[in-house]
């Protein structure tokens, strides 16, 4: 068991150094860079004598060599540098939003479960019946609706039907949980109704699989109770798969929702990472990459430990 | 004087002295303003420093403009944006031959930390502005070439000592960039207002959070007494329109001072009705089609004229007007400014005519006579952004067709087409030009042979000539004169770019919004102080 975490763990380390890699050349090879666009600005002119300086400032003008060599001393010291555009750290810039997008992910990933475990079960144990044609009819809508839309739809209604608009400005949930909830329970429900909507029928699927297995089959002949029997042997069983897309979706919430985002007037992560990639902010493009990739390494690390605590022959092979 | 009739006197000394001493701004308004209240306005984009002198994006001005105070400004009940008032100078003179401005200044102003303006901070502010020291970043010291030193004659007196006259040095001084900052601050750290905010304007800073909103509040010792009328701000930052315009049909926010489509105003109107007031002007900016002068048949001034005869301009200005953000026809000043050319004399402009067929029969004649075959193929580059530069592009190739050119649109991302033209990688291309003040000098340099954002690279000594002429010429009259011949020459006898409309701005807010009045640049008017709300 020890040895299979630790190997997972190490192979996390050559999976960054390459995303870092190729995230330092490709956003290079992109036309356009991050001072021509911050001195080019309304007026569309910048003397060429001012943006050799600004890009000597930023060391823009070394050899890429080294100036990956800078930004790796600095990653492996946690220091991301500062921002291109605004000058401020890196931290800064991401904390609020890292927050911000954290908590619909969170808030989105409950709303998809605590949907899609109990229609996914609900649909295989009542298989052909009107049950699973409902919660199919209702997870195919869920999958054809992008959430943006569906956020489109809910703000429309807001103002036409209510009069009323969610709050604009984020605020922490410490600090005015009901503002913060008001803020961010419609972007959850958008994006939490699609996601469910995947998980429903993973959870239906591997549900169905799982029942027509042998070992079903011999605790029903055994005369289990029913409950027991799909709780504790079907249900952790078929848990893996929907395991894994809950997990990778949640790894995807963090950076991904940027429709979404900019609907709801989120201050999150995906925002910030379509507006460093129109600025061609370098270094908060970098920093963010390989937050994102962090995320998913570790969540995959997550889900690795998972099989082996639900799935006994992983962790013995 | 009759005995009896002193105070009549004293009346009208008394009301001299209140119009020359008072209130820089008067309050302005038809209403009485009322105190209280926070604006709430969108910001469609977010400043990467807080230091105006460095920086370019009206990001930068709508939220921090209300912390700080200018030498002048540009009146903010100005509908043309072009009269410069005192801020902090409270009067200045001229000298005869026109080298010498000197301003006095307001007595009793405060920055935000208690301590008191004087002209040493004037002084040290247009001393980073116009000669920074190395490794500080100033954008607009080109402006300010023709002055040789900035003094700080006595505490309330600053003089600028200028090479040669400059008509535009009045106007120049009103940017809305030049923010006065604290001379013992920049002397420690000439980088700190880069990061921080100290100003003595009618606001102080409360908070910035990065990617949201940026507060103020009312500066209860400001220099203006009376002013401001509100109690707070708040900047929200929103780059999605949709959010933008949901943000103002659902009253969360007050206005956003940028611009809004016409599709975007007429939902705003139909939703809110007479909960909202509409202010509309042509707007400082202009797309107008660059052509490479060293690339075949560009290089031929009968190409380009055929290119600027084929437009009709005027149709386009009833038809684009409703769906995007262009709607005079202008020359190289916006409609309705003091160097504007009157329509009369701009359709005497090749393109300009109000015969479109005999125009376009005029076009083909010449791409004939240039040895140019019916349905010559080019392409022509546009940046990837909808509003106004998609319509425009298309509408372009449109007319182009029509005189019998087989034209195709290459659009390229935003962000990689400033590049794009500095490398001179395009036949015919989109170009883009947005001033902070209608001023020739700002508008017009970048056509002057040498400027760096002179994309289709032409050479030409006589716009190079006039350009100085105008730009030293104290009198209106003949400023006026040789900013004409400049229009002739770059429009139609050369025809070295191509404009097409002036852009148009829009500005939808609510009812409660008043003391604010809509001029053509976004740039101006924003430092709120004369700003009320009537709920």
């Amino acid at each position: 068991m020890w040895k299979y975490l630790l190997k997972r763990f190490l192979l996390m380390f050559p999976t960054l150094i390459g995303v870092a890699v190729v995230t330092f050349l490709l956003i290079r090879v992109i036309p356009g860079d991050v001072v021509e666009l911050r001195l080019s600005g309304d007026r569309g002119a910048a003397s060429q004598a001012a943006i050799d300086a600004e890009r000597a400032r930023f060391g823009l003008d070394q050899p890429i060599w080294k100036q990956f060599v800078t930004w790796m001393s600095g990653v492996a010291r946690l220091d991301f540098g500062t921002s291109m555009w605004t000058g401020s750290p890196i931290w800064d810039e991401i904390k609020l939003r890292f927050a911000l997008s954290l908590q619909v992910a969170v808030m989105a990933t409950l709303v998809a479960v605590l949907l899609a475990v109990p229609l996914g079960l609900l649909a295989a144990l009542r298989q052909d019946s009107w049950v699973d044609y409902a919660v199919r009819v209702f997870s195919i809508a869920g999958l054809a609706c992008p959430s943006f839309w569906l956020g489109i739809l809910m703000i429309l209604g807001f103002l036409v039907i209510f009069k009323w608009l969610p709050p604009m400005v984020y605020t922490p949930f410490w600090v005015n949980p009901w503002q913060n909830l008001q803020q961010l329970i419609w972007p959850a429900l958008a994006v939490g109704y699609r996601y469910s909507a995947v998980a429903t029928r993973m959870t239906r699927s591997a549900m169905l699989e799982v029942l027509r297995e042998d070992y079903v089959r011999t605790a029903r002949a055994k005369g289990l109770m029913q409950r027991l029997i799909l709780i504790r042997h079907a249900l952790k069983n078929a848990m893996l798969p929907v395991l894994t897309v809950i997990a990778l979706e949640f790894a995807f919430l963090i950076g991904g929702l940027v429709v979404t985002e900019q609907v709801f007037n989120l201050n999150g992560i995906g925002l910030l990472f379509v507006q460093a990639v129109a600025h061609r902010d370098y270094t908060l493009i970098q920093a963010l990459v390989m937050l994102v990739a962090g995320i998913f390494i570790f969540v995959n690390f997550a889900m690795d430990v998972m099989y082996a605590w639900l799935d006994p022959r992983i962790r013995y092979r | 004087m009759r005995p009896g009739r002193w105070w009549l006197w004293l009346l009208l000394v008394g009301t001299l002295l209140g119009l020359t001493m008072g209130p820089a701004i008067p309050a302005g308004a038809q209403d009485k303003p009322r105190y209280g209240g926070e604006l709430v306005y969108v910001v469609p984009s977010e400043p990467p420093s807080y230091d105006a002198h460095a920086e370019e994006t009206f990001g930068v001005i709508h939220p921090i403009a209300p912390h700080y105070n200018l030498l002048l400004r540009v009146d903010p009940f100005d509908k043309t944006g072009t009269k410069p008032v005192g801020d902090l100078a409270e009067s200045w003179t001229i000298s005869k031959d026109g080298l010498v401005y000197t301003f006095k200044l307001r007595r009793g102003v405060k920055f935000h930390d208690g301590s008191e303006m004087t002209s040493k901070d004037v002084k040290a502010s247009y001393d980073k502005i116009i000669f920074p020291p190395p490794g500080v970043k100033s954008l607009r010291k080109e402006s300010y070439r023709s002055v040789e030193v900035v003094e700080a004659a006595d505490p309330y007196t600053v003089r600028f000592r200028l090479k040669y006259p400059e008509a535009s040095l009045l106007l120049n001084l009103s940017s809305p960039w030049n923010w006065i900052y604290k001379a013992d601050i920049l002397a420690k750290d000439i980088h700190w207002y880069e990061t921080h905010v100290m100003g003595t304007g009618p606001f102080t800073f409360v908070e910035h959070v990065k990617g949201s909103h940026w507060v103020g509040k009312k500066n209860p010792n400001y220099w203006d007494k009376g002013k401001p009328y509100l109690d707070g701000y708040r900047a929200m930052f929103m780059s999605s329109s949709a959010a933008q315009v949901a943000a103002i049909r659902g009253e969360r926010a007050h206005i956003q001072f940028r611009g809004f489509s016409p599709p975007e105003r007429d939902q705003l109107v139909s939703a809110l009705g007479n909960k909202i007031t509409v202010q509309e002007s042509p707007w400082d900016c202009l797309n107008f089609v660059s052509m490479h002068h060293e690339k075949k048949p560009f290089d031929d001034k009968r190409v380009r004229r055929a290119l600027s005869l084929a437009l009709d301009r005027y149709e386009a200005s009833q038809k684009l007007s409703k769906i995007t953000i262009v709607k005079d026809v202008g020359g190289i000043q916006v409609p309705g400014t003091p160097f504007a050319t009157p329509p009369a004399e701009l359709e005497k402009l090749a393109g300009y005519g109000r015969d479109i067929n005999a125009n376009r029969a005029e076009a083909k004649r010449l791409l004939r006579e240039a040895g140019v075959p019916d349905g010559f193929s080019f392409t022509f580059k546009n940046r990837g952004i909808p509003h106004p530069y998609e319509p425009i592009g298309i509408w372009l190739v449109d007319q182009w067709r029509q005189i019998g050119l087989n034209v195709k649109i290459e659009t390229i991302e935003a962000s990689a087409y400033h590049p794009m033209l500095k490398r001179g990688d395009f036949d015919v291309a989109m170009d883009f030009q947005c001033g902070f003040i209608v001023e020739p000098d700002l508008d017009l340099v970048r056509f002057v042979s040498t400027s760096d954002a002179n994309y289709g690279k032409h050479k030409d000594k006589v716009i190079d000539e006039l350009y100085q002429k105008q730009a030293r010429a104290t009198d209106p009259e003949d400023r006026k004169k040789y900013i004409r011949q400049l229009e002739k020459r770059l429009l139609d006898e050369e025809a070295h770019v191509i404009y097409t409309l002036q852009w148009h701005r829009i500005i939808p807010h609510s009812s409660k919004v008043h003391g604010w009045t809509i001029t053509p640049s976004h740039y101006l008017n924003n430092m709120l102080d004369t700003v009320w709300l009537s709920e």
